[in-house]
């Protein structure tokens, strides 16, 4: 098991025809089970069009229909993404990953509205997506310093997820699933409900979570941790070091109003007994010394 | 992206939000005549600057004749008014806003913020006009009134009603507050805020209500379909190396110590920055050249770092994913051919094709210190800009 998807997963790329879209399905597809899972593109106007030797479909419906696909990943450019996971929500799919940056924040307020009650989950936006390591890799992230194992990652960040992953594959810690849940303010999957999937997969020993400035989502998380989560969980976040009232890169990452300050969310979670470092360094070796007991 | 509080007046006032009448000077002649146009006995000659706290930072004066204008005006503008928001050298004044007094008899605070959380825009109401809603909400909160509104209904006037009754708006100006928080709300999604502040709202003797302030930040995601708030951008506001940066598609912040950071990714340059400090350094910047760091990008993030007077040494942290160690390794050492590097460079690679980019760097004949690892890395850096 894994969480979200496995090698059964069979995905579709919206924006497929665009350059980045290529580019990383034809990565994607060459990632372990690849080949099986990217079973369709979707670029409205451009139906019977193929990429790589993936058909190209008009419309999100009609790609789902054809190639049986329930998962889609979208790499279409910032003023028409959200549109494009409103077409995913409407047709229905069981989870669709956004890897597009700068989209507009009053769009994903209106999208995300329009997601209530359905059964869409949405991981991102700008984000590296995610992997079942040596099964599917769905996104922009180096399949390569992955390798297969019990331990759950849940991060806001791109590079510093692939740091993280790097330590503990270096220390032969395998990962189960690696998830990107993307640094903007408005999203889909938080911290909080990854870590309840991780909780509840059988594969999955222990979870590095990392964190940023902004917003309230760590703390969230380390508080339902403290009353339910059965596995040991590693914390980090980054921004210690980042001035009030700056957007630190990310459209999410900004202290604003007193509120979203590293030290404030590591207070939390030690409190909520994660397993805090405060060095990037020492992720990897933190989660060593956790399994050790 | 922020706008200076006129501008973000006259967009309150194309959604009905009623404002002092005022004008937008640069100079002091035109803020005495500013002042004789509008008429009247009171006026208030009030600096434009982003940061807010002008103020107890003394850039807002009541003038009541038009000596008065002149001699306020003539101290404001070009003054380096410092207040809470502008760090320590403050800001030089360079505009001025002239209004008609108008006679207040309470004052009230209103905001509009994106919420996180329950991601929707979120509404703050309070009776502790001109307190900043940051200091109300620790020793306060209770007097803050908060409604998340629905998207796609927006802000209904019963509700906006509610929350002018709630902070405390008498029964005679609840009509002209729910125009205000009506037209405040179509503004701030209309015009694609991140965060909307009218504060203080002032009530009037004569039972009206009136933005006595307005502050506007942007979602710099959406400007490209806002071109009329791109034309309200006051650079002389903006950090000129952040300005620099953003001609190159760089993500920079300017930072106060000394040591420079070049890095892949957002959360990974924040890290960097946290690591250099946690080995007692100090970092000057942060800095993500992003996905696609070219020789070009790269070199114009070294001249942004070298810019920077107090810079002692400089901390290169990749790790390559899509984008691989080897043309990265070529791009920093072009760079640092290129800018005649005098200052020590720690170098960090990691991921894909490692080996070759390590040995582009070693056969480079520079003087590039290679870090085995992020806290390797950050040490080196540490230690070399010590002994500088």
């Amino acid at each position: 098991m894994s969480i979200l998807i496995d090698k059964n997963t069979r995905v579709m790329t919206q924006g497929m025809t665009g350059k980045v879209g290529q580019f990383h399905t034809t990565n994607c597809k060459a990632y372990a089970n690849g080949a099986a899972c990217f079973v369709a593109g979707v670029t409205p106007g451009k139906a019977g069009q193929s990429y790589d030797g993936i058909p190209v479909h008009d419309s999100v419906m009609d790609a789902k229909a054809q190639s049986g696909a329930t998962v889609s990943v979208i790499y279409v450019p910032p003023a028409y993404a959200a549109a494009a996971i409103d077409e995913a929500v409407e047709a229905g799919l069981d989870l669709v990953i956004c890897i597009t940056e700068g989209i507009p924040v009053h769009d994903m307020l209106r999208t995300r509205y329009k997601m209530l009650g359905k059964k869409t989950l949405l991981i991102g936006p700008n984000c590296p997506g995610l992997i079942t390591p040596d099964e599917i890799k769905i996104g922009i992230m180096p399949g390569h310093i992955h390798r297969k194992g019990r331990i759950g990652v849940v991060s806001r960040s791109g590079t510093l997820t692939y740091e993280a992953v790097w330590q503990l594959s270096e220390l032969g810690l395998g990962q189960s699933s690696c998830v990107g849940i993307g640094g903007d303010p408005i999203n889909g999957l938080k911290h909080l409900d990854v870590m309840r999937l991780f909780n509840d997969d059988s594969d999955t020993d222990a979870v590095i979570m990392v964190g940023e400035i902004g917003g309230s989502d760590e703390e969230e998380c380390a508080r339902w941790i403290k009353g339910n989560m059965k596995k040991p969980v590693v914390g980090f976040i980054a921004g210690v070091t980042a001035p009030p009232g700056k957007r630190m890169g990310h459209a999410g990452a900004i202290i604003s109003g007193g509120q979203g300050g590293a030290e404030a969310k590591l207070a939390v979670m030690e409190e909520c007994g994660i397993h805090i470092t405060r060095n990037p360094a020492e992720m990897g070796r933190v989660m060593q010394k956790v399994l050790k007991g | 992206m922020k706008i200076h509080e006129y501008q973000g007046k006259e967009i309150l006032r194309q959604f009905g939000v009623p404002t002092p009448r005022g004008v937008a000077c640069f100079s002091v002649d035109e803020a005495v005549a500013a002042a004789q146009q509008l008429g009247g006995a009171v006026w208030v000659v009030k600096a434009q600057i982003h940061a807010g706290g002008r103020g107890k930072g003394g850039g807002v004066k009541v003038a009541r004749s038009l000596e008065e204008v002149h001699s306020a005006a003539q101290q404001i503008l070009g003054m380096h008014l410092v207040t809470h928001q502008t760090g320590q050298d403050g800001q030089v004044v360079r505009r001025l806003l002239i209004e008609e007094g108008a006679q207040i008899t309470k004052e009230f605070y209103l905001g509009m913020v994106i919420d996180r959380s329950k991601q929707r825009v979120a509404l703050l109401g309070s009776s502790e006009g001109g307190m900043e809603i940051e200091e109300v909400a620790a020793h306060s909160p209770e007097k803050i009134h908060t409604v998340r509104i629905d998207p796609i209904t927006g802000l209904s006037a019963p509700d906006a009603a509610q929350v002018a009754r709630n902070i405390g708006i008498p029964d005679v100006a609840i009509d002209g507050a729910v125009v205000v928080l009506q037209g405040l709300y179509r503004a701030f999604v209309e015009k694609d805020a991140m965060l909307a502040e009218i504060n203080p709202l002032a009530l009037t003797a004569d039972g009206r209500v009136l933005a006595l302030d307005a502050k506007f930040n942007f979602d710099s995601n959406a400007l490209y379909r806002h071109p009329e708030i791109v034309a309200m951008r006051d650079l002389d506001e903006e950090d000129p190396a952040e300005i620099e940066a953003s001609k190159f598609d760089l993500s920079y912040i300017s930072l106060d110590g000394d040591i420079g950071c070049l890095v892949n990714g957002a959360g990974l340059a924040m890290a960097t920055m946290d690591i250099i400090k946690l080995y007692g350094g100090s970092p000057a910047n942060f800095l993500d050249v992003g996905g696609g760091a070219s020789k070009e990008k790269v070199t114009e993030a070294f001249k942004l770092m070298l810019h920077n007077p107090k810079l002692r040494a400089i901390l290169v942290n990749i790790f390559g994913g899509i984008m691989k160690c080897d043309v990265i390794a070529e791009g920093v050492a072009a760079a640092a051919r290129e800018v005649h590097l005098k200052v020590p460079l720690v170098v960090r690679l990691e991921g894909t094709n490692v080996e070759i980019g390590k040995k582009i760097l070693a056969e480079s004949g520079l003087p590039i210190i290679s870090g085995s690892d992020m806290a390797d890395a950050a040490k080196k850096v540490v230690a070399a800009a010590r002994a500088v």
